[in-house]
């Protein structure tokens, strides 16, 4: 089999770069993804917060990646599902001299209608995304028992299967998934006790930390961490420690919580197997390859973005960047092989370290939650009842403020379940309601259960709890 | 009322293993474990060594058992498809005034007919093994040291022994075994159901005491000493190729430092006794220890990537009682207690099981045997099958072997756990075995799916899904290992 350009991975990453090397004149592209849908995680982050950068508005997870897959069905380009990569390899070192560069990298592959494929390619894009950290990793003591899930594992569980993994939840880290999934796990009825981060501060969004811990009393704690797994079968309970500057445990800290889950939050790894078997080396500071201006790799012919190539902040920045990996194949493909260059130096996001200020005063203080920035915003009374808003960036923090002090509003997600159907489709509030419907509205989502085929921003529910705002679909029934 | 010639008490490796030799002859055979899958105990939890044997003290029985039980492996590892690799071990010795230790330890192996005991100078160790420390001494050679997968090698022995007609009772707890007016033994359990045996085989590992000390008035005690480990990434697994042990010196035993055969590097284990025989916790304190431990043998930069820490209990011998088959010298609580118990006649038990168990286990076997023809005739059966194949993988196969697993089945296509390459096919043939696996902790030890760098982050919503559909349950029914330990709730619980 041949092809231009190969892709693996159909998440983000990958159909930004597709349809980047598509627009600058590739035309034969294959999408090889192994899961049985396009969209990679983000079909899993039903919440919203996503594309404010990329189409102006915000999107959920699943919208985000339907409007990519709509605009990939609109091109000639191919993709194949189900469809695992066992080995890549380039068209030559960085370093050979341009005549000894082949013509072609080799990608093999196998699904089940196939076999196994080798695809010759004229370059390949790497975009096969990151993993969780684990207990092991993190070296968590104690017993094993099951009920111990790191946060995407048990987000997938949710979000996808419908099904719950507890009902007492424990969170360790407070990176952003972890924050997502205490709201996901309150929402979906489990009680979540609290969210234990060993920093002092937490390298989630300050809007999330508002939107998802305060807005439902989780108290999370700075410099503590689970110091032991209690339970023989399912988890029955953690011991959590305040730790000192060295990160130890401090004696006479310790404290036990009965609980059935723990879910761990505690970093992402870029997911390199087929760059290491293809002969790359990582760079420690991003666990990802090296690449060049091109974002190619020092294996010619294979270029990386995405998550594999270092973990970003937002899905927002993968988009932007897998374009520029696009074209960079691109150019490559339709200009030939050029000299390498020099390693680009990656603008990495910087390392969130976010806390909500100690003097933080929630009776005239919010933190917005537009977007990502999370900026502190206060709003004075004034004499004559009007609100002194300060400290926000933008028209939107302005808005927000002033209803979080009159009239607080939140974008409620879920899922429903679908007769006959193992999976649920995810759905959205189609605009904000006040907050104090949020679990009127959660139960009324409940309690559906559709008998009809879905499309994305279909209504659900008219006018859910009275609010006079629709629950709509933010994904389909045919996969996304 | 069932009734069976022997019944084995004890699923891990060494009940496995008797029941496996055993199934040679015309033998109703009955093996009866507490939990729902083989290799839950011991068996599951320890270094996977098979040691030469140079360790245990001349004239024991776990001397002979040991040699024996590293030789047999060789072919046993071929007839029954376990992952089995001779790496060699080596004992490293850190100063000169340590020489003498060594050259007895080379002694005492020679007189246990170790093959091949050899003492490598310093430059000789590091040209073999450049990440050892610099501050190695000398070593002992023991070319016959092996790597085994403990959990192949058990459900290996049970595979074969079903096949050649044994019987596994699983989830069953043994309550009361009670001697019979004139011979035999009457086996409670907690499924209610009554077993009636002519020999009863004790391989119970920590718990053999209790089973012991319900038929002989010659109470034993056994204290479960507890081992930590930690498991590298794949991407150190070559960090060392033999096994590294450390020569006991005035600060204590040493730890080891080990490739796994599936190409991880292993640290471990920790030693403290315990009273808890559930005790498989891991400890802050132990890990600790192993690290420090650890760069005694080896170099720093191994340790980047730990994929797990695990604890494993040694059924160790605190109190031991006289046997009827100890002629020679009896080391009681320094050996393992294997034999008919004196005053329970067909009441064998195979007790205090520590190291190195598993890799006497063959020998273990031939050895019950031995001790089962003196008290029942054995014949042989005309069709013993000793073959056992394992299950086809996709990880290590040549692409003209997935090629034509994937035309055998197309689901060898559907990788499900991407770090270790296991697929949906592989999956489905461990749940539909002979023995088979409807547990993930089951699964994972016969596929390997769930054993690699992500620990199953992906792939067990994915296990969990299949091993509903192939069972025909609820997902909420599936569970890790024992009842109790499920994943999900049930849908109808919200």
């Amino acid at each position: 089999m041949k092809a231009q350009l190969v892709v693996i991975g159909g998440g983000p990453a990958g159909m930004a770069a597709a349809l980047k090397a598509y627009e600058n004149g590739v035309k034969d592209i294959l999408i090889l993804e192994r899961d049985n849908t396009l969209g990679g995680i983000l079909n899993q982050c039903i919440h919203n917060g996503f594309g404010l950068h990329t189409f102006k508005e915000e999107l959920t997870g699943p919208e985000y990646a339907l409007r990519y897959v709509h605009m990939l069905k609109d091109t000639d380009i191919k993709y194949m599902l189900n469809t695992m990569v066992i080995d890549v390899t380039g068209r030559g070192d960085k370093d050979n001299e341009l005549k000894d560069i082949k013509d072609a990298c080799v990608v093999t592959a196998m699904n089940g209608e196939m076999g196994l494929l080798k695809i010759e390619a004229e370059a390949v894009v790497l975009a096969m995304g990151c993993r969780e950290k684990t207990r092991g990793a993190l070296n968590i003591p104690g017993f094993r028992p099951s009920g111990v899930f790191t946060a995407g594992c048990a987000q997938r569980y949710s979000n996808i299967e419908g099904l719950m993994c507890g009902k007492k939840v424990v969170i360790v880290g407070s990176g952003d998934i972890g924050l997502i999934m205490a709201r996901r796990m309150v929402l979906e009825g489990a009680k979540v006790i609290c969210v234990a981060e060993i920093m002092p501060y937490s390298g989630g969004l300050r809007r999330n930390i508002m939107q998802c811990l305060d807005d439902y009393d989780i108290p999370l704690y700075f410099r503590h961490t689970v110091t032991k797994i209690e339970g023989k079968d399912r988890l029955t309970g953690v011991v959590i420690c305040e730790v000192g500057d060295d990160f130890a445990p401090i004696p006479g800290t310790k404290k036990h919580y009965d609980c059935d889950t723990l879910l761990l939050s505690c970093g992402l790894i870029p997911e390199n197997e087929l760059s290491v078997a293809a002969g790359m080396e990582l760079d420690p500071k991003t666990g990802g390859p090296f690449v060049n201006k091109d974002f190619e790799t020092p294996k010619r012919g294979i270029f990386a973005c995405g998550n594999v190539l270092h973990v970003h902040d937002l899905v927002d920045n993968v988009s932007k960047e897998s374009v520029l990996a696009g074209e960079g194949a691109a150019k490559l493909i339709l200009e030939g092989v050029k000299d390498w260059g020099e390693v680009q130096e990656l603008k990495l996001p910087a390392k969130s370290q976010n806390t909500i200020p100690k003097d933080f005063d929630k009776t005239r203080q919010v933190i917005c939650i537009r977007c990502p920035r999370g900026c502190l915003v206060t709003a004075d009374k004034k004499e004559d009842g009007t609100l002194d808003i300060t400290g926000n960036s933008c028209p939107m923090g302005f808005e927000f403020a002033t209803n979080e002090m009159t009239a607080p509003k939140r974008t409620v997600t879920s899922f429903v379940s679908i007769k006959g159907k193992k999976n649920p489709v995810p759905v959205k509030t189609k605009g904000e309601i006040p907050k104090s419907s949020v679990f009127e509205c959660m139960k009324t989502i409940k309690a559906v259960e559709l008998d009809r085929e879905v499309k994305v921003g279909d209504v659900i529910i008219e006018n859910v709890a009275g609010t006079g705002i629709d629950v709509v679909a933010t994904g389909e029934t045919d996969g996304i | 009322m069932i009734k069976t010639d022997v019944a084995i008490i004890g699923a891990g490796v060494n009940g496995c293993a008797i029941a496996r030799e055993l199934s040679r002859y015309k033998l109703d055979i009955t093996v009866i474990d507490r939990c729902s899958d083989v290799c839950e105990g011991t068996s599951k939890a320890n270094s996977g060594i098979i040691h030469s044997g140079y360790d245990a003290k001349s004239g024991t029985l776990m001397a002979k058992l040991n040699v024996r039980g590293n030789l047999l492996m060789h072919t046993l590892s071929k007839e029954l498809d376990i992952p089995f690799k001779k790496n060699g071990s080596l004992v490293l010795c850190f100063s000169q005034e340590d020489m003498g230790k060594l050259e007895e330890l080379k002694e005492r192996g020679e007189k246990n007919k170790v093959p091949g005991l050899k003492i490598l100078s310093r430059d000789e160790v590091l040209k073999k093994e450049p990440n050892i420390s610099d501050n190695v001494y000398a070593a002992l050679w023991a070319p016959t040291g092996s790597i085994a997968c403990p959990f192949i090698m058990t459900v290996a022995f049970a595979e074969n022994a079903i096949k050649n007609g044994a019987k596994f009772m699983m989830s069953t707890l043994v309550t009361d075994v009670s001697g019979k007016e004139n011979d035999g033994y009457v086996i409670k359990t907690s499924k209610g159901e009554e077993i009636e045996a002519d020999i009863v085989i004790n391989a119970a590992g920590v718990y053999a005491d209790a089973i012991h000390n319900m038929v002989s008035k010659n109470k034993i005690k056994i204290t479960p000493r507890k081992g930590e480990y930690i498991l590298y990434d794949k991407n150190v697994g070559n960090y060392v190729t033999s096994t590294l042990f450390q020569l006991p010196t005035a600060l204590g035993k040493g730890t080891l430092v080990t490739p796994t055969v599936h190409g991880n590097l292993m640290t471990g284990p920790t030693a403290e006794d315990i009273r808890d025989k559930e005790g498989t916790d891991t400890t802050a304190a132990g890990t600790a220890l192993l690290k420090k431990k650890a760069v005694l043998s080896v170099k720093e930069g191994y340790g980047r990537n730990p994929i797990t820490e695990f604890a494993g209990l040694r059924a160790t011998l605190t109190e031991a009682c006289e046997l009827n088959n100890f002629e020679d010298e009896y080391l009681g609580c320094g050996d393992f207690m294997i034999g008919e118990v004196k005053d329970a006649p067909g009441f064998i038990d195979v007790a205090g099981m520590g190291s190195p168990g598993l890799s006497c286990a063959p020998a273990t076997a031939e050895y019950v045997r031995e001790l089962v023809g003196k008290i029942k005739e054995l014949k042989e059966k005309e069709d013993f099958n000793p073959v056992r194949k394992g299950i086809k993988a996709v990880n290590g196969a040549t692409e003209e072997e997935i090629e034509a697993l994937i035309k055998e089945d197309p689901r060898y296509a559907n990788i499900i756990c991407r770090c270790e390459r296991v697929s949906e096919a592989e999956i489905v043939q461990a749940i539909h075995s002979i023995l088979p696996a409807t547990t993930l902790d089951a699964i994972k030890r016969r596929t390997r799916a769930g054993m690699g760098r992500c620990q199953s982050g992906f792939c067990n919503p994915r296990v969990v899904e299949i091993l509903a559909r192939e069972l025909g349950v609820d997902e909420s029914e599936i569970n890790k290992a024992q009842d109790g330990s499920y994943y999900v709730l049930s849908k109808d619980a919200n």
